[in-house]
């Protein structure tokens, strides 16, 4: 059987009004897999997705979910589609079961509420209006309703956004479950910890494009910076009480390491970090008689990756 | 439960048959409006002490040429009930369902957005026999007696006005913020019902209201109303002009509405 994924986005391109927001976007998922969408406010992830919703029409060029066009047959693509919006799109004024129940007659063989409500922890809260759960609670809810209908391709738009640590889990491991299970997972996200986590493949988006694409671990380890030499995973983070400028400490460490200024007191050095790096950066800074606040020595993340991609803060 | 679909609508892989997901959408619906305190007032409770305030109350003078008080008013409550479902509680309820996501969302599952509409109209039909009954039945233990004639005719006029105050409905609610519409929604209400011709026909309003009031929406389900439920006969006029505005609006609706 030929390979088609679950997911095809080619060259996409959206524009409200004037203002391009997704400009010529490519995305792939399959079946089977986590793929995360990342990328900060504005990015242009919760247009892409709701173009692979059907919520939206492209501009420009094409998107496929399981080989149908999202919003001309959408009739035949609905009900195999789960979808999880960010805003939650849940009516305020109806009970956390009801509406749960109600999303469930809508398709021929819905897995049974019951055991969904209590997977989720739904039951505390499931005579609950809408309007006064948590939000935490909300987004479990809606998770419950994208998932009832036994989809093939879900779609996950800041699923953890307002989540308690203890909801985060509970969540996580449903989209592990429904991964294992074969259904083609995307989320976007603006949070690293949930992209590295839980995702088979991330793609990094700003400004309506990708930037980079691949494994967690093919982005870290991936020429996507200035990293390069023997321990190309490796970043040092310094924060310090009093700002220092990175071109001094580039030109006291030399060679092959990179200095980047994340703030007025964060500098990050990123290359063949090695001990003598360390005492180099401390004598540097005990020349100056300036504390270091903070120290972090850690394989790069994919935070890293970003801030090399983009040049700014994600969060 | 109901009628299986027949198969030219056949359900896609894994969808419920339509006519199963449109019924419970509008199932859903008619729970929400009848639970909602606030709805329920404006939509039953407003409407029949309305009725009764004004058929049994002597402070308001009204010419009901010939006819008894109960029989004269009971046309137009029915119209201004109708009204509150169709329009003010609708547009309500379609604006903050718009405003929190949940038109989007329900277009995601195998109801869609057509499903979404029709479980809606359905939702405030079923609401309107909930009205009709309440009020029809406060009106008869007045001593209301319509002409068995012109029940039938009035179904007509029912339809009429729900499809043009639904649409006025969708209007407001799909190019407004919830906020805007709930005002608005009242407030127009609350013209159309002391002005607007609904409980009071145009020809009796003062002058320069009368003249246009005959024209608007309410003034025209009035008039059909009272022409089918007094003189047991569908009066031509006013439901060319309903029908007019049903057009109109409901275009108008279809081109501008955002589900965003």
């Amino acid at each position: 059987m030929p390979h088609s994924p679950a997911v095809e986005v080619r060259g996409l391109v959206k524009r409200y009004g004037g203002r391009t927001v997704v400009d010529g976007l490519d995305l792939t998922a399959d079946s089977g897999r986590v793929t995360a969408v990342l990328g900060p406010n504005g990015a242009g992830k919760t247009t892409t997705v709701e173009c692979c919703e059907g919520l939206r029409s492209p501009d420009a060029g094409t998107v496929r979910v399981l080989g149908l066009d999202p919003v001309a047959q959408g009739a035949a693509l609905r009900p195999r589609v789960g979808v999880m919006l960010q805003d939650g799109g849940l009516p305020t004024g109806v009970r956390a079961r009801e509406m749960l129940d109600h999303v469930a007659r809508m398709y021929a063989d819905p897995l049974s509420t019951d055991e969904l409500a209590e997977r989720l922890g739904l039951g505390a809260f499931a005579r609950t209006t809408v309007r006064r759960l948590s939000g935490g609670q909300r987004q479990r809810l809606a998770l419950a309703v994208a998932v009832v209908g036994r989809p093939r391709v879900v779609f996950l738009d800041e699923p953890s956004a307002g989540m308690d640590p203890q909801s985060r889990l509970a969540v996580w491991e449903l989209v592990r479950e429904l991964r294992d299970q074969g259904v083609a997972v995307i989320l976007t996200t603006h949070l690293m910890e949930e992209a590295e986590d839980l995702a088979d493949h991330v793609v990094v988006v700003d400004g309506g494009r990708v930037l980079a694409e691949g494994t967690v671990a093919a982005l870290l380890a991936g020429g996507h910076g200035p990293a390069t030499g023997e321990h190309p995973g490796t970043t040092l983070v310094l924060r310090t009480e009093r700002p220092v400028d990175a071109d001094a400490l580039r030109r006291t460490l030399g060679g092959t390491l990179a200095v980047e200024q994340r703030s007025a007191t964060t500098l990050a050095v990123t290359g063949p970090v090695g001990p003598r790096t360390l005492a180099d950066v401390t004598a540097w800074l005990a020349a100056q008689d300036v504390l270091a606040t903070r120290l972090d020595l850690g394989p790069r993340t994919l935070e890293d990756v970003f801030l090399d991609l983009t040049g700014r803060s994600l969060r | 439960m109901s009628a299986p679909a027949p198969a030219a609508t056949a359900p896609a892989d894994g969808a419920a048959p339509p006519a199963r997901r449109v019924l419970a959408q509008a199932a859903f619906e008619t729970r929400t409006i009848l639970r909602n305190g606030e709805q329920l007032l404006v939509t039953v409770v407003i409407p029949v002490l309305a009725l009764v305030g004004l058929v049994r109350g002597t402070f308001v003078e009204i010419d009901t040429a010939g006819a008894s008080r109960v029989d004269f008013l009971t046309p137009g409550l029915l119209a201004l009930a109708l009204m509150t479902s169709a329009f003010t509680s609708q547009a309500i309820a379609t604006a903050f369902d718009r405003r929190n996501g949940v038109l989007r969302l329900m277009a995601t599952t195998p109801l869609g957005r057509g499903g979404l509409l029709a479980g809606k109209v359905l939702g405030v039909l079923a609401v309107q026999v909930v009205q009709v009954v309440l009020v029809g039945g406060a009106a008869a233990a007045l001593g209301w007696r319509p002409p068995a004639a012109g029940l039938a005719l009035a179904l007509v006029g029912v339809v009429l006005g729900t499809a043009a105050f639904t649409a006025l409905a969708l209007l407001v609610a799909g190019t407004l913020r919830a906020e805007a519409v709930l005002a608005l929604a009242n407030l127009l209400l609350l013209v159309l019902a002391l002005g607007g011709g609904v409980i009071v026909p145009a020809g009796d309003l003062p002058a320069p209201v009368s003249a246009l009031a005959g024209w608007l929406p309410s003034g025209a389900l009035g008039d059909v109303l009272r022409g089918c439920l007094l003189d047991g006969t569908l009066p031509l006029a006013p439901a060319l002009v309903l029908a007019a505005w049903t057009v109109g609006l409901g275009a108008l609706a279809a081109r501008v509405f955002r589900w965003h």
